[in-house]
């Protein structure tokens, strides 16, 4: 299956964490529970339309659009 | 023998630890801050058993041992050092239960480190609520190290975790991850265990990661870690990958077992049907705007009635030690510096409560962190970021508290920037500055009935240091270069009630830091006021002494009209008045005389002095509570050599924009000069505001008059 950044996909859809395409964010985004093969779902977009809210590792997170974005999943 | 030993909480945040803590030392906290740097050092007193008692330690809350803002940083300085005076005998780790795969993070690290742990699975009433099963046996068993279940909110568990921290401290039961650190970076590794004569693996890998940012490490030390790392080429990023992701290995083998979710979490459910409408594109913003609407109309309500008490406490004070004290300097001086000084604190700490009160609420019920999500987006574009809400809105009642709150921003330019901008809210001490000045010149009459035109007038004044504090931001954030990229990671907790027992001592700790911090300053300037207002060279006070000696002689009717005017004259002769005097020329294009210089001198400190010094100068026992006959005075108050009125529309105009821009608040300097440990941004923020201050009043009174 093709890779999509985080951000391409739709609220409510749940897609599988693959990799990350930027090491310093990644070391952050691994911490807080994004892990390569943990299911990730967009809960819900800011007023302004960004931050994102993400569910991951069975908790909500934030996270900027631009950080998403180094995100990729299947 | 009674022995103490030093115990450590530690915990992700939002795991309810300071929960805990308040359940395990109740009002028995000390607070203070952690040597050399300034974040809040939270302390308390455990009695274990009969001879035995800990000095708990509130560590702040960190995701892991790889800290990222100053406040992380704490817990690694104190967990890397034997030598800390914190070093811990015993750590509690606390984890939130409905939560556990990422809470276990710090976990591991920390029995890497081979430190006596006990685990504590905070808000188990929560998870089995939520349906989460956990087998404390096994988890135990897996682990290797003693867990407890608790629910800090209703004390459940609490009595068994101190026999759990007894048995650990007694007899401990040390448990690794096993996971091969060692493989990491073999040769770094090996060579600083060797070069710093430790044993454990993972420690040795900490400092090959931390030594930059270890205080306790001397330069010769960091220089040989740096070197030891270049020579192997140590890669910081890919270990700290690797070690990431095999912790979470770990984690996932260790929970396959032992917890089970057998239905949808009903709070989980509940709390992003909020979400819903709370983060709402519209309703979501509009909520906010209500909410910030009604905090910002309680703090001035509520807390007017407990002002005025703390104000006739003070009056009544006053009262009673002029009848019992003997005339004098000393007396002179405790009813005319100290006493206005400390009553210059206490009467904003209402204010401040009522505004902890709100805060407290918001962040315990996790609804500030929906603000923080909401409003990053619009920071950003200042230099701010979503964090940077909550120093601001607090900066409505004082920026001291705010400056301090903004510690819990990672990125060190937002933090600045957010510290830097601050000053420019209008905080509670300029208000009655605002009153007084607008009731000079704006009538009080309504538009459309029933809006108030000084209201409109005072809401424009905190519209404009809001929009001010904003565009500053946007200025710096144009010259402030920084290595490190702005990010913005943050959990939403799930919603829940408020824990009353924390809001009450959040706002009591919050109050009690302002009353030290604010407190020391405003005392010590107010001293210093008294004596510049109350001396003057010794010939000039003698000839008035002696002129109005005669005249009360005279007529004895008058003694007490007569002696305020002698005040008035005293006042001008004295150093105060000289200053005034001497700053003239500088502020005559702003529409000032020489009186309204004094003011700007004695209100350098803190703005609130203003309309008191107004009272001093046009010769009435005047203070906030007798605003009306300090009105009057200055409303008749005319240019003697011109006969023109002193406070025209322009001059009042011009004042008001000069307090509004103007950083006159030492506490807020030596708030800052500690957060950013130096001199340079306090002074850069004194000179800048004061600058903008100076070329916005001389415009808008050369505008208007």
């Amino acid at each position: 299956m093709e890779l999509r950044k985080l951000t391409d996909i739709a609220i409510g859809t749940v897609a599988t964490i693959d990799s990350f395409t930027d090491e310093e964010t990644s070391i952050l985004l691994l911490e807080m529970g994004c892990l390569p093969g943990e299911q990730i779902e967009i809960s819900n977009i800011a007023p302004l339309g960004d931050p994102i809210a993400i569910k991951v590792s069975g908790y909500k997170l934030s996270l900027r659009k631009q950080e998403a974005a180094t995100i990729l999943v299947r | 023998m009674n022995t103490t030993i030093n115990i450590a909480l530690i915990g992700n945040p939002n795991t309810g630890k300071s929960t805990l803590f308040n359940a395990l030392t109740g009002l028995n906290q000390k607070i203070g801050n952690f040597s050399g740097v300034t974040v809040e050092r939270k302390t308390g007193k455990l009695n274990l058993t009969e001879n035995l008692s800990a000095s708990l330690i509130d560590l702040p809350g960190t995701y892991s041992l790889y800290p990222r803002s100053a406040d992380e940083q704490i817990a690694l300085e104190i967990l890397n050092s034997t030598k800390n005076p914190d070093y811990p005998n015993l750590v509690v780790v606390v984890v939130d239960a409905t939560n556990l795969k990422r809470n276990l993070l710090l976990l591991t690290q920390l029995m890497d480190l081979q430190l006596p742990l006990v685990l504590a699975l905070n808000m188990m009433d929560i998870a089995k609520q939520s349906g989460i099963e956990i087998d404390i046996a096994l988890l135990e068993k897996k682990l290797g190290i003693p867990v407890v279940s608790v629910a800090a909110r209703d004390f459940q568990g609490v009595q068994e975790l101190k026999n759990a921290i007894v048995k650990q401290y007694e007899n401990p039961k040390l448990a690794s991850t096993g996971i091969n650190v060692h493989a990491y970076a073999p040769e770094v590794i090996d060579e600083i265990k060797a070069y710093f004569h430790i044993e454990n693996d993972y420690a040795a890998f900490e400092l090959a990661h931390h030594y930059h940012e270890l205080g306790n490490l001397t330069q010769e030390k960091k220089d040989a870690v740096e070197a030891i790392g270049l020579k192997h080429h140590f890669n910081v990023n890919k270990t700290q990958v690797a070690e990431t992701i095999d912790r979470y290995n770990f984690i996932n083998e260790i929970l396959s077992d032992t917890v089970s979710k057998n239905k949808p979490a009903a709070d989980e459910t509940r709390s992003n049907k909020l979400d819903a409408i709370l983060t709402h594109r519209i309703f979501g913003l509009l909520i906010f705007f209500v909410i910030l609407f009604a905090v910002f109309q309680s703090i001035f309500n509520w807390s007017q009635y407990p002002m005025g008490l703390i104000e006739n406490a003070f009056i009544g004070i006053e009262n009673t030690l002029t009848a019992i004290l003997p005339a004098g300097i000393l007396t002179n001086l405790i009813i005319g510096g100290i006493l206005p000084g400390m009553s210059g604190v206490l009467i904003f700490l209402p204010q401040i409560a009522v505004l902890f009160l709100f805060i407290a609420i918001l962040e315990d019920t996790g609804y500030m962190a929906r603000v923080t999500f909401m409003m990053d987006r619009l920071m950003k574009n200042f230099g701010l970021n979503g964090k940077s809400v909550v120093p601001l809105i607090s900066g409505i009642a004082c920026a001291v508290p705010a400056i301090m709150s903004a510690r819990s921003i990672e990125n060190w330019k937002d933090r600045l920037i957010t510290i830097f901008v601050t000053p420019f809210m209008s905080c509670s001490a300029r208000l009655p500055v605002y009153t007084l000045l607008i009731s000079l010149v704006v009538p009080n009459k309504f538009v459309f009935g029933f809006l108030s035109l000084q209201g409109l007038i005072l809401m424009a004044m905190y519209l404009l240091g809001f929009v001010s504090a904003l565009l500053a931001g946007w200025l710096l954030k144009l010259f402030i270069k920084t290595k490190n990229k702005s990010y913005f990671l943050m959990e939403l907790p799930v919603y829940r009630m408020p824990r009353w027992s924390n809001v009450g001592i959040t706002i009591f700790n919050k109050a009690r830091t302002f009353v030290m911090e604010a407190g020391k300053v405003i005392l010590a300037v107010s001293i210093i006021l008294w004596v510049l207002a109350t001396f003057g060279p010794s010939k000039d006070f003698d000839q008035i002494n002696a002129k109005y000696a005669a005249s009360i002689k005279a007529d004895t009717t008058q003694t007490s009209i007569l002696t305020t005017k002698m005040n008035a004259e005293k006042l001008e002769a004295s150093y105060a008045g000289q200053l005034g005097k001497f700053i003239e020329p500088a502020i005559r294009p702003l529409g000032y005389d020489w009186k309204i210089g004094i003011a700007l001198v004695t209100s350098f400190a803190a703005r609130e002095v203003f309309v008191g010094t107004m009272s001093t100068i046009y010769s009435v026992q005047g203070d906030a509570e007798h605003l009306d006959t300090v009105r009057e005075k200055m409303l008749e108050a005319r240019n003697p050599t011109t006969g023109e009125l002193t406070f025209t529309f322009a001059t009042v105009m011009s004042l008001m924009i000069f307090y509004a821009f103007a950083m006159q608040c030492m506490s807020t300097f030596a708030v800052v000069y500690r957060e950013t440990n130096g001199l340079k941004w306090p002074l850069i923020q004194l000179f800048t505001m004061t600058a903008i201050a100076y070329i916005a009043a001389f415009g808008v009174y050369q505008l208007l008059s």
